[in-house]
């Protein structure tokens, strides 16, 4: 990976992102189901994973995906967002100097599982890796898309006497998985 | 000023939780701000802001008519109003057509400026704001007292103690627990609501796009899980282009809370489908309330620029000290004070505009690049036009313009106090005056002014002439510093014409709103500085420099009288402060330095207008270290003493506190001699460390130069 993923993770760090990159779209989904075991992600309220559908999901069985980890679900609504600890999605761009992810989230599959677990696992294809805002907010097209999400690190709040707390309304934590599209060199 | 007023006052500075947290605050900000702008070029940044906003402005209705068109195209309602109450009422019908019971709300300080809850409330709705700030003031039953942190006054404690009462009991003074439990509680209300409010900080007017920030997550869950979404949008929140939303989406989070960028940014083009694929209702409720109108002020059609960050506020010597709520109940600080004579009443303002010291910090971060000190002044102006002016000022100012009069009258009052002097100060005054020298002792007024002493000087012919303007202090309590100048001057082989006309530079009138008067003051020292052929007009007091170079011209100007510019900016043009003069000097080798001298610490202090209007601060540094001084720089050198003319004078519960912390400063450096270029600071500075029994010597750099140059 070259200096602009360094940058982005230099940066998403510095805002309490943790980041990863997996060559293999399969590295990339064993780490997520090995995170998801590791983290108590178990087939009771509060409990539950959320995988609103996505690119990274095509060509992959989901159905034993969910049979091999009870608890996560692909099955993505208020009830299960709510009672969900981990929520997962992937998103369309990433911009390195600010360390932020961008992601056309009309459908709200992807806000619920964003918005309301504690934490979100945000996936990412490498070459979707801009530098900057100006960058960035030329890719993205308002007329069509009614709604964008700029999701920079994990919900965060310093109201109380300015002292930094991470997790208010939305995730505590905000895990950031790159991968790279089959065939591409990067 | 009103009583109540000045009371609030008092109990903020004296309020220890208050002012910590505001004062770490901001000392905090300054060095993350900074730092979150390593790699940007600001200057170039707030350019292009004001330069779309400024664009906005001028076509503001013509914004708002493509913005409507583009969002209706998409499904969205927009609703365009002057007056708040129709928006207050378009949301309450819009409640009941739907059944709703209960309403979630990101920050919107639009709604604030509407009493927006209030109105739902007393109708049988729910209202519950999200962002936890808010909630907390909400819940303590209080208004916000900063824009982007409301409840920044409060203590850790006194937020347990409102959950315990308004919430549950059992919650502990722990912020991390607090803010667990603050989640906890508001879930639920963001499940169950069946309308979401939010304010935008960006409408694009050519994709009909609401761009909103925030941090907690909170603006997503409200625009996300109700089926109805209520954006109320400021006009002053349109802009053209979506590429507009560059600049303001870089500054905003550096300047508001020197993040890079905010946890969250959602830009709402439409309406999107709820859960069940109904499509969500979406109105945007664009609010004029006066905007339109403040867009067509010549003056104030620059507050239009503001992006609402807030570093006003967070910069701003007076803020840190009184906090909001002496400002009133929804805008705060500088940029809030020409909000609410606006959006609310230019008498309501009339208080809070007294708060501005004029020291222009926030100037400098203003991603606007939106001249607050001078829009309060014209507030001033505009109050004074609308109330008068009071008697006892006109019998003020009618003795300040006859420099003799005035001199014989402070000397004779100075004379009368002679008992109670000690050396060169006043300490005590009597009765009603007793608060000038409460915090600092008062200089003793000069037995002759500079313009007799000065006649005195055996001065050598010299070629070039140089006119000096010597300004209240140094004419009549400081002499010594003007002696100096004509020193340093004629060692450089220039003769110094001191004009007997000079008055007044009127600044005092201007800072009370008096124009007229401040334009007399202009015309007469016009007349008399330009008289004589001289090579440069200098002053050694940076706000009598402001006043000739930059406030004579625009006195005139808002007095509409342009007959008098020619001549304001023929002066303007030889204008000079005394240290670039000095410097300019010095470069040219026509000064020189006695040779090898190793002088020991020095600390420097920026004086407001020297360095933030006329952008000198190196030079008198530079010319310190030439002559053989080690500078110790002091801890917020730029900071304002406090002084700011007749601030000090009319309120000492701040002024005091400022000069307090700057003392604070100085005495750290462990130099033996503080220098500034203001005759002005040197009277606060001064005073301040002689009423507290200091050694530390308070002179001005003319004193300290003139005995360092060959």
């Amino acid at each position: 990976m070259d200096g602009v993923f360094e940058t982005f993770k230099a940066r998403a760090e510095a805002v309490n992102a943790e980041v990863h990159h997996f060559p293999q779209k399969s590295e990339a989904l064993a780490f997520i189901l090995t995170y998801l075991n590791d983290t108590g992600v178990r087939d009771v309220p509060q409990a539950y994973a959320v995988w609103a559908s996505c690119p990274f999901l095509d060509g992959l069985d989901q159905r034993q995906i969910s049979v091999s980890l009870p608890g996560l679900t692909f099955d993505v609504n208020r009830e299960s967002s709510a009672q969900a600890k981990v929520g997962i999605s992937e998103l369309d761009w990433a911009i390195a100097n600010t360390g932020t992810l961008v992601q056309d989230a009309s459908s709200i599959d992807k806000r619920l599982v964003s918005t309301l677990p504690l934490i979100h696992i945000a996936l990412v294809r490498s070459d979707r890796l801009v530098p900057d805002l100006p960058s960035a907010l030329s890719k993205i097209r308002p007329e069509q898309t009614n709604y964008i999400s700029f999701i920079t690190g994990p919900s965060r709040t310093a109201d109380i006497e300015r002292v930094l707390t991470i997790g208010v309304h939305g995730p505590e934590k905000l895990i950031i998985v790159f991968f790279d599209r089959p065939g591409s060199v990067n | 000023m009103e009583t109540k007023f000045r009371e609030s006052i008092v109990k903020a500075v004296h309020n220890p939780n208050l002012t910590g947290a505001l004062g770490r605050f901001s000392e905090a900000y300054r060095i993350s701000r900074t730092k979150a702008y390593e790699d940007y070029d600001f200057e170039a940044l707030r350019t292009q802001i004001a330069e779309r906003k400024s664009y906005a402005a001028s076509h503001l209705d013509e914004l708002a008519d493509l913005f409507t068109k583009n969002a209706e195209a998409r499904g969205t309602k927009v609703f365009r109003t002057n007056d708040p109450a129709k928006v207050r009422e378009y949301i309450l019908n819009l409640a009941r057509a739907n059944g709703v019971k209960s309403i979630v709300k990101s920050k919107s300080m639009a709604s604030e400026e509407i009493h927006l809850n209030k109105h739902l409330e007393v109708a049988g709705i729910d209202v519950g704001e999200t962002d936890l700030g808010e909630w907390i003031i909400q819940l303590a039953g209080q208004t916000p007292s900063h824009m982007v942190m409301p409840a920044i006054h409060m203590t850790k404690e006194e937020v347990a103690t409102v959950f315990n009462e308004q919430v549950e009991e059992g919650q502990k003074p722990d912020i991390p627990k607090l803010v667990k439990f603050a989640r906890e509680k508001l879930r639920t209300k963001f499940l169950c609501a069946e309308m979401g409010i939010t304010g935008a900080n960006i409408a694009v007017a050519e994709t009909g796009t609401l761009v909103i920030v925030t941090n907690e997550g909170n603006a997503r869950l409200v625009t996300t899980l109700p089926k109805i979404h209520v954006a109320i949008v400021g006009l002053e929140k349109l802009m053209e282009k979506f590429d507009d939303v560059v600049p303001v989406l870089t500054a905003l989070p550096k300047s508001a809370t020197a993040q890079l960028m905010t946890s969250y940014v959602s830009m709402i083009s439409g309406p999107v489908p709820n859960t069940d694929g109904t499509p969500k209702q979406l109105h945007v409720i664009l609010m004029d309330n006066r905007r339109t109108e403040m867009s067509q002020d010549p003056k104030f059609k620059q507050a239009m620029q503001c992006i609402r960050c807030a570093s006003c506020l967070n910069v701003c010597p007076v803020f840190r000290l009184v906090g909001g709520h002496v400002f009133g109940k929804i805008y705060t600080g500088g940029i809030g004070t020409i909000l609410t004579a606006w959006f609310d009443a230019l008498k309501a303002s009339d208080d809070i505009q007294s708060l501005c010291i004029q020291c222009g910090n926030c100037t400098e971060v203003c991603p606007g690049k939106i001249d607050i000190p001078g829009l309060i002044l014209e507030l001033r102006r505009r109050i004074a036009v609308e109330k008068g002016q009071p008697l006892a000022q006109k019998a003020i100012f009618s003795v300040v313009n006859n420099r003799r009069l005035f001199h014989s009258m402070l000397r004779a009052a100075y004379v009368m106090q002679k008992p109670l002097q000690k050396g060169n100060f006043i300490r005590h005054l009597p009765f009603f005056l007793s608060d000038m020298t409460e915090f600092r002792s008062l200089p003793a007024i000069a037995e002759a002014p500079l313009r007799d002493t000065i006649k005195k000087i055996q001065q050598p012919a010299c070629k070039e002439k140089i006119a000096f303007y010597a300004g209240c202090l140094i004419d009549f309590a400081y002499p010594e510093m003007g002696e100096s100048l004509v020193k340093i001057m004629n060692k450089a082989g220039i003769e110094v014409v001191f004009p007997e006309g000079q008055t007044c530079c009127g600044a005092p009138a201007r800072y009370s709103g008096a124009y007229e008067v401040a334009a007399q003051n202009a015309t007469d020292n016009i007349k008399a500085l330009l008289a004589n052929d001289v090579s440069y007009v200098v002053s050694a007091c940076p706000t009598c420099t402001v006043a000739l170079k930059h406030e004579f011209i625009s006195t005139f100007e808002s007095l509409g009288q342009t007959d008098s510019l020619p001549c304001a900016q023929q002066l303007a043009d030889k204008v000079i402060d005394f240290s670039s003069l000095v410097k300019k000097l010095v470069d040219e080798g026509r000064l020189k330095f006695k040779e090898g001298q190793q002088l020991g610490k020095i600390t420097y202090h920026d004086s407001c207008h020297l360095k933030r209007s006329l952008h000198a601060s190196q030079e008198p540094r530079q010319l310190l270290t030439q002559a053989g001084y080690e500078i110790s720089e002091m801890y917020e050198a730029d900071m304002c003493c406090g002084m700011g003319g007749s601030y000090s004078l009319k309120l000492p519960e701040i002024s005091a506190p400022i000069l307090e912390r700057k003392l604070v400063n100085i005495k750290k450096t462990g130099a033996p001699i503080a220098v500034m270029d203001c005759p002005g600071c040197v009277m606060q500075i001064r005073g301040g460390l002689d009423k507290q029994n200091s050694t530390i010597k308070v002179e001005h750099t003319v004193q300290r130069l003139a005995e360092e140059l060959e």
